[in-house]
């Protein structure tokens, strides 16, 4: 029978005997109307055969050689330094560093993701992380409540699962949510934003870029929340804000998004990593865990978690938010594709990504049929509209072996590229979409 | 020194292909001012940096960690080598024909079902805290669903875990926190004065966060149930009955659980866990979508028809969902239930062999993990629970939980899990004993300690004063 413990006969009899009981089951002495007669678990299959069950299920799933799908999970190349160095054990088997000396690396891995992210994003202060893309930005939605104010005002151009979440914790504040629709262009709508921010509004919430991968003009939106005095918070690509104008350039409070493009895997939908950082005024209420500087009893330099105050194991109900475990590890991931990428690896990503979007949202435009549904400049995502159905599209896709985009519609689908799409795949979409027609 | 104290201009590990495509320069209007401040570091340089930190941080693999309530037990090689394979990173989680992945995630779910004796699972929230809100959510649509509109309390002992009041604030609820009896354990008279037509749920973990099983569970269970409210449980100490003692069975109506502690998945250096939520029937449809569901040997996604939402994206940290069963199917039945009998001998022993030393909180016999306090000996010698936790880095240990619950006053909670053998117990023993003696000779000896970490104590008044929150 495969099992983790190293218990021989022998020691459980001396253990036994120091406790001064005879048997194991005394341990639950009292408790025997309670216990389970039998329950509905298998046997154990062992680590051979459980390598083989998982190994065969992991096969029923179709992993393509060529994907263009995103709509909020980017595939990105991940260099293998990344992979190498988040799976050595002691990043691995450590918890939450509460025993800052004997978890300076954690601690420091942790402040150094803190650093990159600010820099980002051009903000004052990061937190350690929380779930993810969409309870970053429900969570950062609860930092920026004011008294007397219950409703937020929504971009339609933000992810419609972030919007899911988004609902399900605002409404347990029984803050309620407006919505601000796009225009023509594909960015949100200017004129029913200065429509719909009335006194109630406590904050504005937009995406960048927004799910359709349009480009919003996310400063001018900001100088409106700023002049009716509301808050205004980002949900952000973070490969994106190496060329984009920063959260902080746009004049937003508080600065949220996915970290899954910085070197976590695609995954089935997670772990992912939820970033939140925002301006040095909310200080105070941010969420989650947060690692500061400071010296040793020597003098020598230090990390340590800091501003507890904020948190669920000092506050209890008075906190922030109740989260404890967060995402450390893929903090640490971004941390170290951040430093792989570098400055300019960065910037490289980003801007390759726009140049293969926009080379195939050209071949496509150029067949028959086929047409941007959007006028805006995009990123890397863009929604094309074709005469041939989603359905058909994707099928032929499916095909050759090509993970199309995301179904939006009848005739439209939401086409994503990365660096990871060469120009030879891009062709051959073009040749299976043709042949579709 | 930083990552950034090392970077030098000019400098990247980037191992990005050159573009293959004509570049596409943005409208200036959206770019940004600067480039991004971000490390500027060769491969090499980057791999020393990370591997010398990775040496400044201490894991299970490292040495013994009897964090308690943390159940930080052996993560199998299995389990990592299981999230790893290419079947299972490389799937989107929009796209067709994951099967293999829907299968696993119903599979656990069932599983799980077997061990708590519950009815349904989401396995969509990512930890534990995550898991109490979602479950406090459905509490929330149960009653309103009833047109029973004033239960907005939630009651929970003064020996909860901080996470629970906060999660029952952030869905909305008044606290109640009712004070444990004098022996550590729900005090029923408190329990019944606090029950009323405006009780949501109460919220328990049992074992609780002494260490000690409630033997009165289905008592509390009938207070909570004739007052009309719901009976939550905090799994994260599940580890020392999993398999044998189930929280369906004891009346519980909904629980979570962490998946990064009773099954086996790695802390991460404070995560992603996974905290699924399981209940019973008169809950299921509350359950936050989508949920897996399995019809002729076809798996789909579902959406419970009166759910409460979404808590997270997609669908959970699913490869943490992948070690887990990984562990699940790994030891099966009898593996699970002996793991759990394992990491109660192993804490009454290693109880057993300090009872002597300080006055322990968690009866003559506990679960996976018992409370001492440090109040007498830090009276006599001036040397608190934190003095004693820093001094075990010196022995090479990680200190236990520190000042938890807060119903112990100078309170050290040790958890040592099923798989630490008894030679690492004994050697745990001694070296706390060790330092007891210690106390009583060289108090003084304690305020300098650790010597021999990569720093000491640091200063967190300073920290907290002065904040630097980044480089
Ligand atoms: C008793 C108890 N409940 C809840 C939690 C919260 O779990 P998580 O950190 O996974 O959110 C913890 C975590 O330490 C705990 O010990």
């Amino acid at each position: 029978m495969a099992k983790y413990y190293p218990h021989t006969e022998s020691d459980i009899k001396q253990m036994l005997s120091v406790i001064g009981i005879d048997s194991v089951d005394s341990l639950y002495a009292g408790l025997e109307e309670l216990k389970a007669e039998d329950i509905d678990l298998a046997e154990g299959m062992g680590q051979q055969g459980c390598e083989r069950y998982i190994d065969k299920l992991s096969k029923q799933n179709k992993v393509y050689s060529s994907i263009f799908l995103g709509a909020g999970a980017y595939n990105h190349y991940i260099p293998a330094v990344v992979r190498n160095l988040a799976g050595r054990e002691e990043f691995l088997t450590a918890y939450t560093p509460y025993q800052p000396e004997i978890s300076q690396g954690i601690l420091q891995t942790i402040f150094e993701y803190q650093t990159m992210i600010c820099n980002l994003c051009g903000m004052d202060l990061s937190n350690a992380s929380v779930y993810d893309g969409a309870t970053a930005l429900a969570e950062g939605l609860l930092m920026l409540a004011e008294k007397g104010k219950n409703k937020v005002l929504f971009s339609e151009g933000i992810n419609p699962k972030y919007l899911e979440v988004v609902k399900t914790y605002l409404r347990a504040q029984n803050v309620e949510i407006e919505y601000v629709g796009l225009d023509g262009s594909g960015k949100t709508s200017i004129e029913e934003l200065k429509r719909k921010l009335d006194q109630n509004t406590f904050a504005v919430a937009l995406a960048q870029p927004n799910f359709y991968g349009v480009i919003e003009d996310a400063q001018a939106v900001g100088e409106i929340v700023k002049q009716r005095g509301a808050n205004y918070i980002m949900s952000c690509n973070p490969i994106s804000l190496a060329l984009l104008k920063t959260p902080d350039e746009c004049g937003a409070d508080v600065a949220t998004g996915e970290g899954q493009p910085l070197g976590m895997p695609l995954s089935f939908g997670g772990p992912y990593l939820g970033f939140i950082a925002a301006k040095q005024k909310y200080m105070r209420k941010m969420v989650g865990r947060i690692v500061g500087k400071t010296t040793d009893s020597k003098g020598k330099e230090a990390y340590v978690l800091t501003l507890q105050a904020r948190e669920q194991h000092i506050r209890r109900e008075k906190a922030s938010s109740s989260i404890c475990s967060n995402q450390a590890h893929c903090a640490l991931m971004a941390t170290l594709y951040m430093a792989a990428m570098g400055k300019k690896g960065m910037k490289e990503v980003a801007s390759q990504c726009v140049s293969k979007a926009h080379y195939l949202a050209k071949k496509m435009t150029a067949l028959e049929g086929f047409e941007l549904k959007y006028g805006g400049e995009f990123f890397n995502e863009f929604v094309i509209r074709s005469k041939i159905s989603s359905d058909k599209i994707i099928a032929a896709c499916r095909e050759k072996d090509i993970l199309a985009g995301l179904k939006l519609g009848e005739n439209e689908i939401l086409w994503c590229v990365t660096e990871t799409n060469s120009v030879e795949d891009m062709d051959k979409l073009i040749e299976v979409l043709k042949e579709a027609m | 020194m930083t990552i950034f104290e090392l970077s030098k201009s000019g400098r990247t590990a980037c191992p990005l292909q050159k573009r293959d495509v004509e570049e596409y320069k943005l409208d200036p209007k959206f770019l940004r001012e600067a480039d991004a401040m971000l490390p500027e570091v060769d491969e090499l340089t980057l791999v020393r940096h990370y591997t010398a930190l990775s040496k400044k941080a201490f894991g299970v693999d490292d040495g013994f960690y009897p964090l308690g309530s943390c159940t930080m037990k052996y993560n199998p090689k299995i389990n990592e080598a299981a999230a790893a394979l290419s079947g299972f990173t490389n799937i989107h989680p929009l796209q067709d024909q994951t099967q293999g992945a829907l299968r696993l995630m119903w599979e656990l779910s069932r599983d799980l079902c077997a061990i708590t004796g519950m009815d349904m699972f989401t396995l969509q929230p990512a930890a534990g805290a995550h898991g109490e809100f979602t479950a406090l959510l459905m509490i929330k649509a149960y009653h309103n669903s009833r047109n029973d509109h004033k239960r907005n309390k939630v009651i929970a002992p003064d020996s909860a875990h901080g996470t629970n009041p906060a999660s029952a604030a952030m869905a909305g609820f008044e606290i109640i926190n009712i004070p444990s009896s004098s022996d550590g354990l729900a005090d029923l008279e408190a329990l019944e004065k606090a029950v009323g037509e405006d009780t949501a749920a109460f919220m328990l973990t049992n074992p609780n966060t002494l260490g000690i099983f409630d033997k009165n569970i289905k008592k509390i269970a009938d207070i909570v149930h004739k007052a009309g409210g719901l009976l939550y449980y905090d799994g994260a100490n599940l580890n020392p009955i999993m398999g044998i003692i189930r929280p369906g069975d004891m009346g519980f109506d909904v629980v979570h659980l962490n998946l990064h502690k009773t099954f086996s998945a790695p802390h991460g250096g404070g995560g992603p866990g996974s905290g699924p939520v399981g209940c019973k029937k008169l809950l299921a449809e509350f359950l936050p979508w989508p949920t897996v569901e399995e019809d002729n040997g076809v798996y789909r996604f579902s959406k419970p028809h009166k759910s409460i939402g979404s808590v997270k994206a997609f669908y959970g940290n699913f490869l943490v969902l992948v070690k887990a069963f990984a562990y699940i199917k790994t030891l099966g039945k009898d593996g699970i239930r002996n793991s759990a009998k394992m990491s109660a001998l192993n804490a009454n022993y290693l109880m057993a062999r300090l009872k002597e030393y300080f006055p322990c909180h968690s009866q003559d016999i506990c679960m996976h993990e018992f409370v001492i306090s440090c109040e007498e000996l830090k009276q006599r010698t001036g040397v608190s629970a934190l003095d004693l936790a820093k001094a075990m880095q010196d022995k090479g240990m990680h200190p236990p939980t520190m000042y938890f619950p807060l119903i112990v006053k100078e309170a050290l909670m040790f958890e040592p899990t099923e798989t630490e053998s008894k030679e690492t117990l004994d050697n745990a023993a001694d070296i706390i004993i060790e330092l007891c003696h210690e106390a009583l000779n060289n108090p003084q000896s304690f305020h300098e300690k650790p010597l021999t970490t990569p720093i000491g104590r640091p200063d967190e008044v300073k920290a907290a004063r002065f904040p630097i929150l980044k480089g």
